[in-house]
């Protein structure tokens, strides 16, 4: 299991990082998107999958029955809804850069590095 | 009881945030909230800083779970101390941004307010928590909020800054997650107090180093080091002056902060790092000096002195003797000051002159000679001429790092110091200097300029007052620096004062 998600997190990294290296604003938004995924799942993993386990136990059973830990399930969810946060005032923002700058090509938008901006 | 003072500068920004919501488009209304929100706020964080100078590290268990289980918020000689001049700045800027050339009254009446107040909370929180996990969040507070400053309005400019700075914050701090995650897997532990005793225990795999470094780039990006700085000039300058002087003030200073907190507490030492860090202090200066002596728009000189500027606060984290790194914490209170208040009184030249650009603005020290005195007092602080504050911390970097043996970097620090005079000379002999035939009809006479722009005339002063203050009587800030960097260096103690409260 750990071996197959290993695989689809390094193609969801690979994925994300040829999006956002294009210059178009929807290729960035699911760059974006695919690449806090792909942290999310690297969590998942990094935290040791057990399956089939409880999480809870009671005090009898401590140590010596198997459970599986919450905390990682835990710190994604709240990662995820960070990242949605994130992840929607990106598409407002680039709604918003579309409408202003009436482009949708990352490479025009550099105004802000040029000498006389 | 007492240690619950800790909650009084980290909740009253929430609270007071909360209640600017509720008075949404009142702007009134939302200006007493954060005047009396902010200076609440600093009380409590002076009594915080007290509490703590006196008694040493103050803790606390959110939600009464025993460490390690719960979240920790813990308050040293370090995060007090930034946390008190993160709230003087709360309170100033108050003051700075009420004229409407600073920040427009329709983003006062918009979200500026509670922005302002959340992102406050954000730092707060940042620099108080003992939890690494809570630390991602709480930079996610942070940045989240200034997110919303620097896009409030939606000029153009301001869009394309926002596009490059969100972005690159979204992957900096995804990078950050990645690291916790290493490090949950391997220790099963985010308490940072917790982690480092895990991490310096026997047998732990070199994988920490990997989440080492996933930290290192993550909190180089937020503070924005070579070669990850590139998003810095290109959207800090773009919000009005008001935003962009708190931003460009306090964020990546507190990227420093979680940089010299997760380094020095958490991670066992690393050669290969110190070298790496070494090299990313030395290529900073540089680099960042040599941005801010090619720029022509006096945001953009400033914002590049930032970038330089960090490498001195890197500088201290890669010698690492506890001197060194008091010479960073000093070097950081100077630096959120002076940065401040230059950004200040760009603003208050903007405001005359109506022109950031350094060809455009002239004639500055005959029309308004206090204006000119300000300036030359904050960019002489930064250049670091003695007595003023930016000398004791070059000082105290430059001292440790030659009795360490670290020539080249000092001899790079030292140069940097010097091109910084060039740097902000660059906008000394135009702007105010130089006597342009061509320079715009300015209407006002002095008195009537002050008096349209007297929040901003006001706070600025008061900021080179406390900048003079650092310069002319460093021993106490010198003292607390030192106790700071002591304390970070005795990690028992504050692994003591976290898991056996």
């Amino acid at each position: 299991m750990e071996i197959i998600l290993s695989v689809v997190t390094g193609l969801l990294f690979t994925i994300s990082v040829y999006l956002l290296l294009h210059r178009s604003f929807i290729k960035m938004i699911v760059g974006v998107i695919v690449f806090a995924h792909a942290i999310n799942l690297f969590l998942f993993i990094a935290g040791k999958i057990t399956r089939s386990m409880p999480a809870f136990i009671t005090e009898e059973e401590a140590g010596t029955a198997a459970l599986s830990d919450p905390l990682p399930q835990a710190f994604i969810l709240t990662a995820i809804v960070i990242g949605m946060g994130v992840q929607i005032f990106t598409i407002v923002l680039l709604n918003k850069v579309h409408f202003t700058a009436e482009t949708d090509d990352l490479d025009t938008l550099k105004t802000t590095d040029l000498p006389e901006a | 009881m007492t240690a619950h003072i800790l909650l009084v500068p980290l909740l009253t920004p929430l609270l007071a945030a909360m209640a600017c919501l509720f008075a949404w488009k009142k702007k009134q209304w939302q200006q007493y909230i954060y005047l009396s929100g902010s200076m609440i706020t600093l009380a409590g964080a002076a009594a915080l800083a007290w509490q703590v100078l006196q008694e040493g590290i103050v803790s606390i268990q959110a939600g009464g779970w025993e460490p390690p289980f719960g979240i920790t918020l813990v308050a040293d000689a370090f995060s007090v101390l930034l946390v008190v001049v993160t709230h003087v700045l709360g309170v100033l800027i108050y003051f700075y941004t009420l004229p409407p050339v600073s920040v427009s009254q329709e983003r006062k009446s918009f979200g500026f307010y509670p922005s302002l107040l959340l992102m406050l909370f954000g730092i707060t929180g940042a620099l108080l928590t003992g939890d690494i996990f809570n630390l991602y969040v709480w930079f996610e507070v942070m940045l989240v909020s200034s997110f919303v400053l620097i896009s409030l309005g939606n000029e153009r400019l301001q869009l394309e800054g926002a596009v490059k700075y969100v972005t690159i914050n979204f992957i900096a701090s995804a990078l950050f997650l990645a690291g916790i995650a290493i490090l949950y897997g391997m220790a099963g532990s985010t308490n940072m107090a917790d982690l480092a005793v895990r991490l310096r225990a026997d047998g732990v795999s070199d994988i920490v180093y990997v989440a080492m470094l996933f930290f290192l780039v993550s909190f180089s990006i937020k503070a924005a080091l070579f070669p990850l700085f590139f998003w810095l000039p290109a959207s800090y300058p773009t919000p009005p002056i008001g935003i962009a002087a708190i931003i460009a003030g306090l964020l990546t200073k507190i990227g420093i902060y979680a940089l010299i907190r997760t380094l020095i507490l958490v991670f066992p030492d690393n050669a290969f790092v110190q070298q790496l860090l070494l090299g990313m202090a030395i290529l900073t200066m540089l680099t960042g000096i040599f941005g801010a002596i090619a720029q022509y728009d006096m945001r953009k000189i400033l914002a590049f002195l930032i970038v330089s500027h960090m490498g001195y606060m890197v500088m201290g984290l890669a010698i690492a003797t506890p001197l060194a790194l008091a010479g960073t914490i000093f070097y950081m209170v100077h630096s959120i000051l002076v940065k401040t208040n230059l950004f200040f009184i760009s603003g208050l030249v903007f405001a005359d002159q109506q022109s950031f650009h350094i060809r455009k603005a002239g004639g500055l020290y005959e029309r308004l000679p206090w204006m000119a005195a300000l300036f030359l007092i904050s960019a002489f602080s930064l250049v670091g001429i003695p007595p003023l504050s930016g000398f004791w911390g070059k000082y105290m970097l430059a001292s440790t790092g030659l009795a360490t043996e670290q020539y080249l970097l000092v001899g790079v620090a030292l140069l940097t110091s010097m091109l910084t005079l060039w740097a902000v000379s660059r906008i000394w002999l135009p702007v105010f200097w130089q006597h342009k035939g061509a320079e715009k009809q300015v209407t006002l006479t002095q008195g009537a300029f002050v008096r349209k722009n007297r929040g901003m005339v006001v706070s600025s002063a008061a900021l080179t007052l406390l900048i003079l203050w650092l310069g002319f009587q460093a021993d106490p800030i010198v003292e607390i620096s030192i106790q700071a960097a002591e304390q970070l260096f005795d990690r028992q103690a504050y692994i003591d004062a976290v898991l056996k409260p």
